[in-house]
């Protein structure tokens, strides 16, 4: 008998006051990044200790491609987690799908991209609703714990690998030579990131629609007291359903994608780990924000695989041990910074902003009149 | 006969790990409505802290009482850090139940993140008595001592429970708590202080989960509790969130199904059989065997 | 304290006794909701003062926020007060503690504990539960002892939920609806033990039978639209009938009141109410 709370939605920040130029440009601000975004790996620059090459070297694209499909993923995530409060512990299992599904067909049965791609998404979809059909009889708590369940056989079929599909613990690495020229090696890493824009680009496009639309304000609407959605005469069930479908859906062609970039399927990318990570994500972004999930997404992704060099440099093993083994352990670092984020700023990155301004705004001294 | 036997006390042994550690996890559930997801990190404190004290704790050792005084040491160990995660990190977020889940997923995150940090990802090999190698010869069939033990212990733990549960007043009230927490308090009583004692049971079955399992399995690795976990989680909801009992009958079944079905299926298909067993458990009776409905 | 003074009706009594409760522009939103805004009475320290409104109109929302079960997501401003003693934003068990009694709609028994059970649970360390006062009400407790409260029928739960508040002393009972759901026969048992609570301790009562109403109560505090819409003596709002009618949306000649129970949008949303 639980009530879930799920954080409330922020005020979107079109609507917060701004003054003078800036209220002007926001609205274009999406399309800039994406600009810039898109120009980046024409970009030669070296920002050192960001990242450990040059803006365009294969190394630094791909993890900015990776970074850019977990921003997808985690906006997708939010879709159920901060749009609708929902509470799923097993997104991750859609994500293997698409990863997974993808690399079975090209790599086992030989088909090529475009029929893998379809195939998988079609099915990962069909996964979701299937199972979510199943999952979404129960709510709150007991919801996540089946979700979370559900996950695991997935996480079990993959690492027992039934009839040597999945590879097992070895993974399964992509067979690369029926795919187009365009997609493979090294010089091509630049395609790859621009894909994952792509995908970032259709995630944040659709969530935004669908949330936009009227189903989202009755998805809105479950978040905040399911029961007066009842009242109206309409069915939570459906709309949670129609949610969490296409969520997993998202997921998959997420997995698609991820599976291009990284060359092959691992199993850590079943494992429950994940679906965890999406919630820190969504979390310390800012859930049922337009930008904090895509935010969270990149920048647990980047400190995820930053704070690995970071723990094995120098100035960290200088610490004395109790302070450098800890901090040479990310999920350590991420989740202390998560629970920390839970207690201090619920909003997440997103209620910052104006929290600053209203600092900035504190401190700056009052206009003469 | 003696390998159904043998399958169904080693089945029986896995049960018995599953009940000690979901029977906490149902009562935390039942009572604060917390679904704990640090509740592997008291089992993980539990298991290395037998393994330190049997290696490191004067007087401690890997046999005979020695080897007691390590668990008693690894079970106070989770004991403390669950009292010290319920006073410290739920209890200021009192009735906001998502951000509580939310914690303990942090504190899972990161507090086996520590223990890799501590003791490394490798596992390692568990000081245990040299009795609990050895195998029992019961009706035909070579029984390892160490499920034995877990059997035991769980049977033993079951009853103390439930005894505790039945005669004090502690008891009276988390029984009356996980049916209606609110009307608790409005007769006067500070359903809070329960909430500790809770965590604090359940980190107690769950350490010593750790330190059994430990001694079942031979090592003790962070990840350990993790992935056992899971299927805690399956047990709870199948059981019925805030039913010891419902624990109990429900660890059984998995424990055995999952023994039997992986034993002459393939292997995994038993786990897979549980998951299923799940599904039609909340498609046919959404309150579990036992307990509170889940689904409202 | 009139909110809304309408032509023609009495100007509310002023009585000269301190009450023992005074609400004072209480607000309760929850969930976006705004549910009270701003409702303002007081509760006479004898007597019952009975709490009336349609269906919805946050009669059960307005005890549960003096008793400070208000759901976390609910935000409440105004002040309550008991005697000269703050009672917001301090935790329900303290104050129940400092004596107020709460009768929950629905009985709210632990279903699964036996009837003994139930009331030890009310016991507190350093006090005399007063087992005599009680069992002299409701000898069915007594002889149920060993009953699961589960298996009781409703009438005998009321008796239990009403029993197990009696145990300990109190400066105020909240009660709500108490008679619902039960039978005629069982009705009238309720009302008249709650008579006879009344001779000792002052009452704030939810309820919806004007039968029950009109024999027990001294004053009426009527909301409509999450204000105070009339105060004042309830046998003077009974006799009004067409002010009866349009406040509580029924006659004063109906006794029972199973037209304004179907308004309830659903069984489910009552019972959600609560946690």
């Amino acid at each position: 008998m639980t009530v879930i709370d799920a954080p409330r939605a922020q005020v979107p920040d079109e609507l917060s006051p701004q003054r003078g130029r800036w209220h002007r440009v926001r609205p274009f601000l999406p399309l800039v990044a994406l600009v810039v975004l898109a120009i980046l790996p024409y970009s030669t620059m070296s920002l050192p200790g960001v990242f450990e090459g040059p803006v365009n070297s294969p190394g630094t694209l791909q993890l900015l491609a990776i970074c850019l499909i977990f921003g997808g993923l985690a906006a997708g995530y939010d879709l159920l987690f901060g749009r609708t409060g929902m509470l799923s512990f097993g997104h991750a299992l859609y994500f293997a799908a698409g990863v997974y599904g993808t690399d079975i067909l090209i790599t086992r049965a030989g088909l090529p991209l475009w029929q893998a791609g379809l195939l998988t998404i079609t099915g990962g979809t069909i996964l979701a609703a299937l199972l979510g059909a199943v999952a979404l009889r129960t709510v709150g708590i007991a919801f996540a714990m089946v979700t979370l369940a559900f996950a695991q056989v997935g996480a079990i079929l993959v690492a027992r690998d039934f009839g040597g599909l999945t590879g097992g613990e070895e993974g399964l690495p992509l067979d690369v030579s029926g795919l187009p020229a365009g997609l493979v090696g090294v010089t091509n890493t630049v395609n790859l990131y621009w894909l994952a824009l792509a995908y970032l680009t259709l995630v944040v496009f659709v969530v935004h629609r669908v949330s936009g639309s009227p189903t989202g304000r009755v998805l809105a609407g479950l978040r905040d007291d399911e029961r007066r959605i009842g009242v109206l005469g309409l069915d939570p069930y459906r709309y949670k359903l129609v949610a969490f479908t296409l969520a997993g859906g998202l997921a998959s062609a997420g997995g698609v994608v991820y599976v291009l970039i990284v060359g092959g399927a691992s199993p850590h990318i079943t494992s429950s780990e994940l679906t965890l990570s999406l919630l820190v994500m969504v979390v310390l972004g800012g859930p049922g924000t337009r930008w904090g999930p895509v935010l969270g997404g990149v920048l647990y992704m980047y400190l995820d695989h930053r704070l690995t060099a970071f723990g094995t440099s120098d100035a960290v093993d200088n610490l004395p041990a109790v302070l450098s083994r800890p901090l040479s352990q990310p999920l350590f670092v991420l989740g202390t910074v998560f629970i920390l984020a839970v207690y201090f700023f619920p909003g997440g990155l997103t209620s910052l902003a104006p929290r600053l301004s209203h600092l900035t705004r504190a401190l700056r001294p009052r206009p003469r009149r | 006969m003696g390998t159904v036997i043998l399958l169904a006390l080693t089945g029986l042994g896995l049960a018995a790990l599953y009940f000690l550690v979901a029977s906490g996890l149902s009562l935390v559930f039942g009572l604060a409505d917390v679904l704990n997801f640090a509740h592997g990190l008291f089992l993980g404190v539990g298991a290395y802290g037998t393994w330190w004290a049997a290696g490191n704790l004067p007087g401690a050792g890997p046999d005979g009482f020695g080897f007691v005084i390590a668990v008693a040491f690894g079970v106070a160990a989770g004991t403390l850090v669950a009292i010290l995660v319920e006073l410290v990190l739920i209890r200021p977020l009192y009735s906001r139940t998502i951000e509580q889940v939310l914690v303990t997923v942090g504190l899972s995150l990161a507090g086996v993140a520590l223990l890799q940090a501590t003791w490394g990802a490798d596992a390692r090999p568990f000081p245990r008595p040299d009795w609990t190698r050895q195998v029992t010869g019961i009706l035909g069939a070579q029984v390892p001592n160490g499920g034995l033990l877990l059997i035991i212990a769980a049977v033993l733990v079951l009853g103390a429970i439930l005894a505790f549960l039945r005669w004090t007043r502690y008891g009276l009230v988390i029984r009356a708590g996980v049916e209606n927490r609110e009307m608790v308090t409005a007769l006067g009583i500070d359903v809070r202080k329960a909430f500790t004692l809770v965590f604090a049971i359940g980190g107690a079955a769950a350490a010593l989960a750790g330190a059994l399992g430990g001694v079942y399995f031979g090592t003790v690795s962070p990840g350990q509790g993790g992935s056992l976990l899971i299927f805690a989680f399956i047990v709870v909801v199948i059981g019925g969130m805030g039913s010891v009992v419902g624990s109990a009958y429900a660890a059984v079944v998995v424990g055995l199904v999952q023994q039997f079905v992986n034993y002459y299926g393939t292997s995994g298909l038993g786990d897979i059989c549980v998951v299923g067993l799940l599904a039609v458990v909340l498609l046919l009776r959404p309150q579990g065997i036992a307990g509170k409905v889940a689904t409202a | 304290m009139n909110a809304r003074s309408e032509p023609g009706l009495p100007a509310p009594q002023s009585r000269t006794e301190e009450p023992i409760l005074s609400v004072e522009e209480l607000s309760v939103r929850i969930s976006g909701l705004h549910i009270l805004q701003g409702v303002s009475f007081t509760v006479a320290p004898t007597g019952v003062t009975v709490l009336l409104g349609r269906n919805g109109v946050g009669k059960t929302t307005t005890l549960r926020a003096i008793v400070g079960l208000t759901p976390p997501a609910g935000e409440v401003r105004g002040t309550i007060r008991m005697g000269a003693q703050s009672l917001l934003a301090r935790p329900t068990h303290r104050l129940v503690r400092g004596g107020l009694g709460y009768v929950p709609e629905d009985r709210c028994v632990f279903a699964g504990l036996t009837v003994a059970e139930n009331l030890r649970l009310a016991e507190r360390r350093g006090t005399t539960p007063a087992y005599d006062k009680v069992f002299a009400l409701f000898p069915e407790l007594d002889r149920r002892g060993r009953q699961r409260a589960g298996s009781l029928s409703g009438g005998q739960q009321q008796m239990l939920a009403i029993g197990r508040v009696l145990l300990n002393d109190n400066r105020l009972l909240l009660v709500d609806e108490p008679t619902k759901g039960l039978a005629p026969k069982v009705v009238t048992e309720v009302a008249e033990v709650l008579e006879r609570v009344a001779e000792s301790v002052p009452v704030l009562l939810v309820e919806q039978n004007l039968a029950v109403v009109r024999r027990l109560a001294r004053d009426a505090v009527v909301l409509a639209a999450g204000k105070v819409a009339w105060t004042g003596d309830a046998h003077e709002l009974l006799l009004e009938t067409a002010l009866t009618k349009s406040l509580l949306g029924v006659g004063s000649a109906e006794v029972s009141t199973p037209s304004a129970r179907s308004e309830l949008a659903s069984p489910a949303v009552a019972r959600k109410d609560q946690l």
